[in-house]
């Protein structure tokens, strides 16, 4: 329930396009797109936040991935890894 | 003593069989020592020896076989389900997920997750954080990084993978010289060049006759072979037909292609009425056909084709300039240029230093020679309009580069200094005015900014080791090809510096134009002045010997010899000077030198000659 409200609440702010849950496997469990978009980002994301957060250990092992964030010509890709799971929400910043 | 042994044989017996038999060993001789001669020698003591003790080591050549890459693509199917679940049932998927979503973790971690989220949104949409303040200010930025240029493709002639499957008598692949580069017109991706010995008479057997067309993706291996009966020394493309490239091969012929059709030329003209010599500039014209095209060669002849009907030439012009149409006077041409905003016009570079410029439409073959220009010692080997004003050109040959203006006939407007190696090709940049590129025959590519220095190239690059032949840039400016004698053709890209127009260049290079012109003219003039003055002098006094203090020949020779000694010694001390700064430049310097004195001292009769045509003119 809670889990809802927070999506809902995400979903609903100013330019978000679309909001994604993947677990640890990259199986999209929570999407808002349909099925084949939501499969590529899953598949794409999963592997550079799992690249970007070994990158972040390599270069100093206390550290580690918080937030990534792709900024591209269109939009912006936000992606918040945790141990188990990633929510990734997709966003047409203003400008 | 003399040990002879002497071996004889009856001539009945020749030939028999050896009947070869073992014997003990015999003395034949023995030599004692003779104790009288160990006076001729002294003995040494101690003696030196020398010893070394190092490791054995030998040389090895380790080549890694090159990868050959293809592009595929892949199917990406979904995955990652474990293995009970089938992704295509939506049923068993969905019961999947809401099994997920019931777990606690899951929970926690989402709300944690989507609060971090949800300040990242929010900044997102408070305030643009990329965006770009002062973007007006960024314009007025001069440019002042030091001028490059970066290697961007190396093609070189894949010897032996490719002509091994072409010539399988001899592994040894004879390398050729890239005479001609041209770009595609359209894509400017794909490059045609011709291959050819021009040394004299030294064509092997297997060198094989082919020229390619590059793409520049991939360098390893041609997108097209074009096979002509004789090796190619100059090869364009089409400009308004993009598949259509005329050839003019080594023995004289021209032929053209059609890429759509393959290798082999759709057409060869005739060899009774081709050149006698190789082709050495070939060209498209403008027309409403797009099928003209004109020739120009060593044989003095410059021949007008339609590529439709390559039997014959539908016009020819023989290089006489005392324009009686002899042949036997004819000077060879090298090159050719031709601009297809003036399109009756058009230039000739010969091999006697001599720039002929011609006009098609005159009625009679005697006035079709317009204007001469002389001041090159040796072939003009480049000739290039100036794209933004038609009536500058700019000629390569010997050891400099030189610019004219059209009007002046009798030198030219401006020129770079004497090199120490020959200048092989040349040409201007398509973007900025003033610029214009350079290779010369020690495999340096340079650059000059005619605005920005005169006396040196803004940039001089060492491209490679052996001689570069030919070079052509792209159409947009920025993009250089430069093939060498060994076949190879680097691509080079300029920095942006040297190819953007900067702000008032434009202006600045007419006023440099048109003041060298006109102090040109100015000088022109007042030679002319001169020469009439003379002329009215000694006919005025044609009787009288008038007394000036004339040096003999003698002392000016003396003179002259003093002076270029002079110059050799203090080239020689800076260069000393150099060396002594230089780390590893001793061999270069060394090498340096031998070519400075051979340069200077080829120098000497040209000095002789600049000397007693001033004293003339004086």
């Amino acid at each position: 329930a809670e889990v809802e409200e927070t999506l809902k609440r995400i979903q609903a702010h100013r330019g978000v396009v679309a909001t994604i849950v993947i677990n640890a496997e990259g199986i999209p469990v929570r999407t808002t797109l349909d099925n084949s978009t939501t499969v590529q980002y899953a598949g794409l994301l999963h592997q550079l936040t799992m690249k970007a957060r070994s990158t972040v250990r390599d270069i100093d092992p206390q550290n580690e991935l918080t937030f990534l964030r792709i900024r591209s010509k269109k939009h912006e890709i936000m992606v918040a890894p945790d141990k188990e799971y990633l929510l990734i929400v997709i966003q047409n910043p203003c400008e | 003593m003399e040990i002879i042994y002497v071996y004889t044989r009856k001539r009945s017996e020749f030939g028999r069989p050896c009947n070869f038999s073992d014997r003990p060993a015999k003395v034949s001789v023995d030599i004692p020592p003779d104790p009288s001669m160990a006076s001729g020698f002294i003995l040494r003591n101690p003696v030196d020896s020398y010893v070394q003790h190092t490791s054995d080591m030998s040389e090895h050549e380790v080549n890694t076989e090159r990868v050959e890459v293809e592009s595929r693509g892949v199917n990406h199917v979904e995955g990652g389900w474990p293995k009970d679940i089938n992704p295509q049932e939506v049923e068993q998927t969905i019961r999947f997920r809401k099994k997920v979503e019931k777990d606690e973790n899951y929970i926690n971690s989402i709300v944690h997750l989507g609060s971090l989220m949800e300040h990242c949104v929010k900044q997102n949409n408070a305030i643009n954080i990329y965006e770009e303040y002062f973007e007006e200010e960024e314009v007025a930025e001069v440019e002042d990084e030091p001028p490059s240029a970066k290697t961007i493709n190396v093609i070189s002639k894949l010897t032996s993978f490719f002509d091994v499957l072409l010539s399988k008598r001899d592994p040894n692949v004879t390398k050729r010289t890239a005479t001609h580069l041209s770009w595609h017109p359209d894509t400017c991706k794909k490059l045609a060049v011709a291959y050819s010995s021009l040394e004299f008479q030294q064509n092997m057997k297997d060198m094989s006759f082919d020229s390619y067309i590059w793409d520049l993706e991939n360098p390893n291996k041609p997108e097209l072979v074009l096979k002509p009966s004789s090796p190619l020394v100059s090869l364009e493309y089409n400009p308004k037909d993009s598949h259509v490239l005329v050839g003019g091969c080594y023995n004289g012929q021209m032929a053209y292609w059609d890429t759509r059709k393959g290798g082999l030329p759709v057409e060869v003209s005739a060899v009774e009425v081709s050149h006698r010599d190789p082709v050495y500039g070939a060209i498209w014209l403008q027309s409403k056909t797009g099928t003209e095209c004109f020739s120009a060669s060593t044989d003095g002849q410059v021949l007008w084709w339609d590529i439709r009907k390559l039997s014959e030439p539908t016009e020819t012009l023989v290089l006489d300039i005392t324009r009686k149409g002899l042949l036997e006077n004819a000077l060879g041409a090298i090159t050719l240029e031709f601009e297809p905003t003036l399109p009756t016009k058009f230039m000739v570079g010969t091999e006697q230093g001599i720039v002929i410029a011609c006009n098609r439409k005159a009625k009679t073959p005697a006035e079709k020679i317009t204007s001469t220009y002389s001041g090159h010692h040796g072939p003009v080997y480049a000739l290039a309009r100036n794209p933004f004003y038609p009536k500058i050109f700019l000629t390569v040959g010997d050891w400099t580069a030189r610019i004219w203006s059209e009007e002046t006939k009798e030198s030219p407007i401006m020129w770079t200094k004497y090199h120490l190696s020959y200048l092989t090709d040349g040409c201007w940049s398509t973007v900025r005015p003033a610029v214009f590129f350079t290779t010369r025959s020690d495999g340096t590519l340079d650059v000059w900014d005619f605005l920005f220095k005169q006396n040196d190239p803004s940039l001089s690059l060492k491209v490679c080791d052996e001689p570069l032949s030919s070079l052509r840039l792209q159409d947009n400016g920025c993009i250089i090809g430069c093939g060498s004698k060994l076949g190879t053709v680097t691509l080079l890209e300029i920095s942006s510096g040297l190819c953007t127009l900067q702000r008032n260049e434009k202006m600045l290079a007419t006023a440099m134009f048109e003041r060298e012109t006109k102090r040109e003219k100015i000088l022109e003039a007042r030679h002319r002045e001169m020469r009439l003055k003379e002329r009215a002098r000694s006919e005025a006094q044609e009787t009288e010997v008038e007394e000036r203090p004339v040096e003999s020949p003698q002392e000016v020779l003396d003179r002259a010899r003093k002076e270029f000694f002079e110059v050799i010694e203090a080239e020689l001390q800076r260069r000393a000077r150099a060396e002594t700064q230089h780390l590893h430049g001793k061999v270069k310097g060394r090498v340096g030198e031998e070519a400075a004195a051979q340069g200077e001292e080829s120098q000497l009769p040209k000095d002789k000659e600049e000397e007693e045509e001033e004293k003339d003119a004086a």
